[in-house]
């Protein structure tokens, strides 16, 4: 500590600290200690809080598993399915994701001239200007019965009939892809940069393909990358709401929008808390997981 | 098995730019070829077009009889070592030595006896479960030569492999790449713009300016027989006179330096002609330090002039002496360590003489830079 204000000088060392501590305890731990605490708490009418009935219990995540007391169902299948379906859809986004971005970073960060690098990041960057609800309403209209695409391929004779790509879900995965396309793009050039070029030609030299020396030279260099890069869409997309509200067909039903419900619509504050740290939870355990099997150290997902 | 090398009138051009303007050589199968020439001169972009990362802009690279031009860096007879090695981190050392063999599908088993001769080979015997970072500097090297082995190339090239070692072992691993290269009998060219290193591993040796290729022969050509300025002064230290002729016969000049008459023979071009000077002609006429000797006790000297000295630097095996002469030129003379110095001290002017034969008189052209 005495180092770090040596190095610092008080004056900036004061702000970190203050800001930090803010930062941690304000934004991060009390709201979220405070939801954790709500989502073991029955739901009760603010009258009766603090009451003799505000006990700890179970019930919500009771609710998630078996769904509600009056149900003929021995689980909760509407709730887990939703729940799964979004897993495993931000999954399935996190790997198109990462096939779309990686031969672009790669461009980026080896092939391509400094001013072809300069300009591809500002195309990259520049449409995130828009905020994200305008950008998912441009797709839809892209994708819409009598949208752009459907309108294109129908006048080129390719199709017969209007694609409904709304209903079979087309529209939310590349909106949903399209979202967290920077936080792909930009930990898989870091680590690509530093890949010395030099083994990239002495790999071809030797021989090996360009198969080959991505699957043995590059992929191993950028595995933390790849790992920080992927987290962070997972984690994003399964947290998404904007997107799959505007996006998703009628049958399609986002984790988060059977959140905002408990939340806002039905008015049970507990509930959504709930369901919120079992989506935190699940999706901590998932990403925890996949490093143990890649053999990522967190500290290497966070350089 | 073993190729020959032959650039014909190869030029390599980075827009306006000529990295190498029209070299023309032949390097012999089995042989071991430097080149050499000071950073910037254009040496590692034509490594680079033997190998096949590069096509000449003009000209043609042919490896044994065959041209090379539209053939990538995979399907060449040759195997390319880098300067910074370029070992893959993340792998095994022997794991980098059979990339090569994993490349082509060879069987687990077969690679790893395969890196083993190799790791035998460059007497790194048991090393091959390491990760390459826990191996020296020296071990390093050796890895990148097994892997470049492997691929049983028909032509090692070499960009400065041993440019980031300390001095000792810089000299081990030039007698050790030369004992490889007696022992595989494949074409080596070696880039370099270490003169040492050139001399002492080298076959023959091609001296590089510019672009150009300005000298190619034997170690000894090249230093005792210069063809042009640059070489005389890159290859070794040398005294340089500019003067103008006042006369030539046979193949001895006279030339005029400042007032003072020196005589040197006339050094021949590249193709071994003697360069066509003529009264009147500015030249160069260089003299090698350790060719310089006292005046004092000669009968009737030649070439003799008078110069102050300066300093006196002892440098191990020999000392080296820096004066000024009345013209105000750098000067330096060169003796033996055990050549008594005692009464040559810094102030005291001195008379210095060289034989005609030794000094080598060349057509004005630029020199290499201290």
């Amino acid at each position: 500590m005495g180092g770090f204000f040596k190095k610092n000088g008080s004056i900036i060392s004061t702000f970190f600290l203050i800001a930090i501590t803010f930062w941690l305890i304000f934004l991060i731990l009390i709201p979220q200690l405070y939801m954790l605490d709500l989502s073991f708490r029955p739901n009760l009418p603010p009258l009766l809080r603090g009451g003799p009935d505000d006990v700890y219990t179970l019930t919500h995540y009771k609710h998630f598993v078996f769904g509600s007391e009056t149900s003929k169902d021995a689980y909760n299948y509407v709730d887990i399915g939703v729940f799964v379906d979004t897993i495993g859809t931000a999954i399935l986004v996190t790997i198109i994701n990462l096939c779309f971005c990686y031969p672009i970073a790669f461009y980026i960060a080896k092939l391509a001239t400094p001013n072809a690098t300069r300009l591809l990041i500002l195309a990259l960057i520049i449409p995130f200007w828009i905020n994200e609800l305008l950008r998912s309403f441009a797709i839809r209209i892209l994708f819409a019965g009598e949208g752009v695409i459907n309108n294109l391929l129908l006048e080129m004779g390719l199709l017969d009939a209007a694609v409904n790509f709304i209903a079979l879900d087309v529209a939310l995965y590349t909106g949903l892809t399209y979202a967290y396309i920077l936080l792909m793009i930009f930990p898989l050039y870091n680590a690509l940069e530093t890949l010395d070029t030099n083994q990239l030609e002495a790999a071809k030299d030797l021989g090996s393909s360009t198969i080959r020396t991505h699957w043995r030279i590059v992929i191993p260099h950028a595995k933390a990358g790849i790992a920080s890069g992927s987290t962070m869409v997972f984690m994003l997309t399964a947290g998404a709401l904007a997107t799959p509200v505007v996006l998703s067909s009628p049958n399609t039903f986002w984790f988060t929008q059977l959140i905002y419900q408990w939340f806002n619509m039905n008015d049970n504050w507990s509930r959504g808390s709930a369901y919120s740290i079992i989506l935190l939870v699940v999706s901590v355990a998932f990403v925890l997981l996949m490093m143990r099997i890649f053999r990522v150290t967190i500290g290497e997902v966070v350089r | 098995m073993s190729a020959d090398v032959e650039l014909q009138g190869v030029s390599i051009a980075f827009g306006d730019f000529y990295a190498a303007k029209n070299v023309n050589v032949k390097i012999e199968a089995g042989e071991f070829f430097s080149f050499l020439g000071p950073s910037g001169c254009g040496k590692t972009t034509l490594l680079r077009a033997v190998s096949g990362f590069l096509e000449p802009s003009e000209g043609k690279v042919l490896i044994g009889g065959q041209n090379m031009s539209g053939i990538g860096p995979n399907k060449r007879p040759t195997s390319l070592i880098f300067q910074n090695l370029a070992l893959f981190p993340l792998m095994s050392v022997a794991d980098n030595i059979a990339f090569s063999l994993e490349v082509r599908g060879v069987s687990k088993q077969a690679r790893r006896k395969r890196a083993d001769e190799l790791l035998d080979l460059v007497a790194l015997n048991g090393q091959g479960d390491k990760k390459v970072h826990e191996l020296s500097g020296g071990q390093k090297q050796r890895v990148a030569i097994a892997r470049a082995l492997a691929v049983e190339p028909e032509v090692l090239l070499l960009d400065e492999p041993l440019s980031a070692l300390d001095l000792k072992l810089r000299q081990k691993m030039r007698t050790e790449l030369r004992a490889i290269q007696q022992r595989v009998g494949i074409t080596f060219i070696y880039i370099t713009h270490d003169q040492g290193e050139a001399l002492t591993m080298s076959d023959r040796v091609g001296v590089m300016n510019d672009g150009q290729l300005e000298q190619v022969g034997s170690c000894y050509e090249v230093y005792q027989a210069p063809s042009t300025p640059f070489v005389a002064t890159f290859v070794g230290e040398n005294n340089a006179f500019s003067g103008k002729v006042e006369k030539v016969s046979k193949s001895i000049a006279k030339v005029n330096v400042e007032g003072t008459s020196f005589s040197g023979s006339v050094g021949r071009t590249t193709l071994g002609d003697p360069h066509p000077v003529g009264v009147g002609d500015d030249v160069i006429i260089f003299v090698r330090p350790e060719s310089l000797s006292l005046a004092k006790g000669t009968k009737a000297p030649k070439n003799n002039f008078s110069a102050d000295i300066e300093t006196i630097e002892f440098e191990g095996n020999l000392k080296n002496i820096y004066l000024k002469s009345n013209k105000n030129k750098s000067i330096r003379f060169s003796v033996p360590s055990v050549f008594d110095t005692s009464d040559l001290t810094p102030g005291s002017t001195i008379e210095l003489s060289f034989a005609t034969e030794s000094a080598i008189v060349l057509p004005s052209g630029p020199l290499a830079l201290d």
